[in-house]
């Protein structure tokens, strides 16, 4: 009994060393945010000193030179518009296309499963040409863009889920005079909520860092996303300022992981459970 | 009450389907088709046959990209899939700090491929500038620089999935078996791994996926350097699309069809052999 005990404390102390490292790249970038540029390229592994701490001076720098917040916003809210319309009209296609068994349902539902594979080299070409065609290439058109090509891995989530919940209770509020709007709201979405936190963080996670979809379909001359900025700042944009690129980076990863702490709980739970779905 | 469903078409399907058409269908149609056309834009395509997967197969950087893609895979999924068992096989036997732990592996997850790329390139840099070295010195440090930035990100992920896994075993099965006299091993091989098998199925499978379609990472850590020697698939599909050489357009649609099917190929063998024979 004693030797397990022992050997908990050390396993604690060998992951404790190992989280250290961890977090380790994260830290080195948020240190580096406050050194001068120069010092950032030559010397990465030290700390900031009297001749290279500059303060809050490549944040203001990094935040003027690509506009930070505004793209933010933009990024902010393409993740929100496009996760919200995903649960809603996915949600609501899943639990149909479980319950009505035709030709056209039934092929809908291969479809997205089929989709899930494809990887996006395959269509990135066409689909920025179908989006530019059909003045997609806004922040409110890519939310349309990200509905159609989410929609795969949404719809075969929600209607597995349906699938498994018990028919008697629609059954019932169908006696009780509910139309199926009516069911929806009332009776279906409460039931599905475990499967909307899942497919929402998973969706989160994947829009908010999407490069080279948003990349391809926005008007990159007017709209950007955070991903874009980064990659705008780093390659290709005259001399590279290192402190305001680890300004930026600390930035874009900040408001992530306060809102990761918060929400930890649901966010790892939200993956697993997804997954063992899928 | 299916027929009451029914009426209601238009507002529960109507508009996931025509979104999917746009984002899915509509693309995916064009782009099987440009495979087989000579074009810039997709206006001026001409229809040209084979042609193009004739040219893939004479393209000796896209070649070297499907080896550096194989090789990177194989040795991302072993690397991932045994760290992160491991891991999860760690943090299942309620020790302390268990919940900080998890917390901490599964962070990087949430922070998207190209701001990680070049927060591991300032440290890569960092420490190969104490031997005169940049990450681009040779393809072999970014191939590395590239694994341990997934291993990185991933094992977080897949431990998770391990963990939801292990917790399912029931302890009665363990419990009997430790009485029977079971050594370690034996319960590893006979009962615990048996019982993760769904679970080792997702995360290979989805392991194996993303090593194969992994862009971003590639993009920011070396963007391919040097001279494509770390260019990885999709950033040869990319390239030979958006580089300097886009009248290639074609050779680069069909690339990405025939990196499409190999996917699929590849996902499905995955699947047979890790799902074993009773399914």
């Amino acid at each position: 009994m004693k030797n397990k005990k022992t050997y908990k404390s050390i396993l604690t102390v060998v992951f404790s060393i190992i989280s250290l490292i961890y977090v380790f790249p994260i830290v080195l970038v948020i240190i580096n945010s406050f050194k001068k540029k120069t010092s950032i390229n030559l010397r990465p592994f030290a700390l900031p000193d009297e001749k290279s701490f500059v303060g809050f001076e490549n944040y203001i720098k990094g935040i003027e030179k690509v506009e930070f917040f505004k793209y933010f916003g933009y990024s902010l809210f393409i993740t929100i518009a496009s996760v919200l319309v995903i649960l809603l009209l996915c949600s609501m296609c899943g639990w149909y296309v479980t319950r009505v068994k035709n030709i056209f349902t039934n092929s809908l539902k291969s479809a997205a499963i089929f989709s899930m594979v494809v990887p996006f080299q395959l269509i990135m070409f066409t689909l920025a040409k179908t989006a530019d065609t059909l003045h997609l290439n806004n922040p409110v058109g890519i939310v349309i863009v990200y509905l159609g090509f989410g929609a795969g891995m949404a719809i075969f989530m929600f209607s597995n889920f349906a699938k498994s919940m018990p028919i008697e209770i629609e059954e019932a509020a169908n006696i009780d005079g509910c139309n199926p709007l009516q069911m929806y709201f009332k009776v279906i979405l409460p039931i599905m909520k475990p499967t909307f936190v899942s497919v929402g963080i998973l969706e989160i996670m994947w829009i908010w860092n999407d490069y080279l979809l948003p990349y391809l379909v926005l008007d990159i001359k007017k709209y950007k996303t955070i991903p874009i900025v980064i990659q705008y700042l780093k390659g290709g944009f005259g001399s590279v300022d290192m402190g305001a690129i680890m300004a930026c980076i600390v930035l874009a990863i900040v408001p992530v992981i306060i809102i990761y702490i918060i929400g930890q709980k649901y966010i790892i739970e939200g993956v697993a459970a997804g997954a063992v779905k899928g | 009450m299916e027929k009451a469903l029914k009426k209601y078409f238009p507002v529960f399907v109507l508009p996931t389907a025509a979104a999917f058409i746009i984002g899915f269908i509509v693309p995916f149609v064009m782009a099987l088709y440009l495979s087989f056309c000579s074009f810039t834009t997709v206006n001026d395509a001409k229809f040209v046959g084979i042609h193009n997967y004739i040219e893939v197969f004479k393209d000796k950087v896209f070649l070297h990209s499907v080896g550096f893609s194989a090789i990177f895979t194989v040795v991302t999924v072993i690397l991932i899939n045994v760290l992160a068992f491991t891991v999860a096989m760690c943090l299942t036997q309620k020790i302390k700090g268990t919940n900080l732990f998890r917390t901490v592996f599964f962070m990087p997850n949430l922070i998207g491929g190209i701001v990680l790329g070049y927060v591991w390139q300032l440290l890569f840099n960092g420490i190969l500038a104490y031997f005169n070295r940049t990450l681009t010195y040779s393809s072999a440090y970014g191939f590395w620089g590239l694994v341990i930035l997934l291993s990185w990100q991933q094992i977080g992920y897949m431990m998770i999935l391990y963990i939801a896994g292990l917790q399912n075993i029931s302890g009665d099965m363990l419990e009997a078996a430790q009485v029977d006299g079971a050594t370690g091993a034996q319960r590893l091989f006979h009962i615990i791994i048996p019982s993760v098998r769904p679970t080792i199925v997702i995360c290979t499978f989805m392991s194996l996926t993303n090593g194969f379609k992994l862009f971003d990472q590639n993009l920011a850590l070396t963007a391919g350097e040097p001279s494509h020697g770390t260019e990885m698939v999709a950033l040869n599909i990319y390239n030979t699309f958006y580089g300097s050489t886009a009248a290639y357009r074609g050779v680069g649609q069909a690339k990405a069809v025939i990196f499409a099917i190999a996917l699929a190929i590849v996902g499905m063998i995955q699947m047979r052999l890790t799902a074993g024979k009773e399914d």
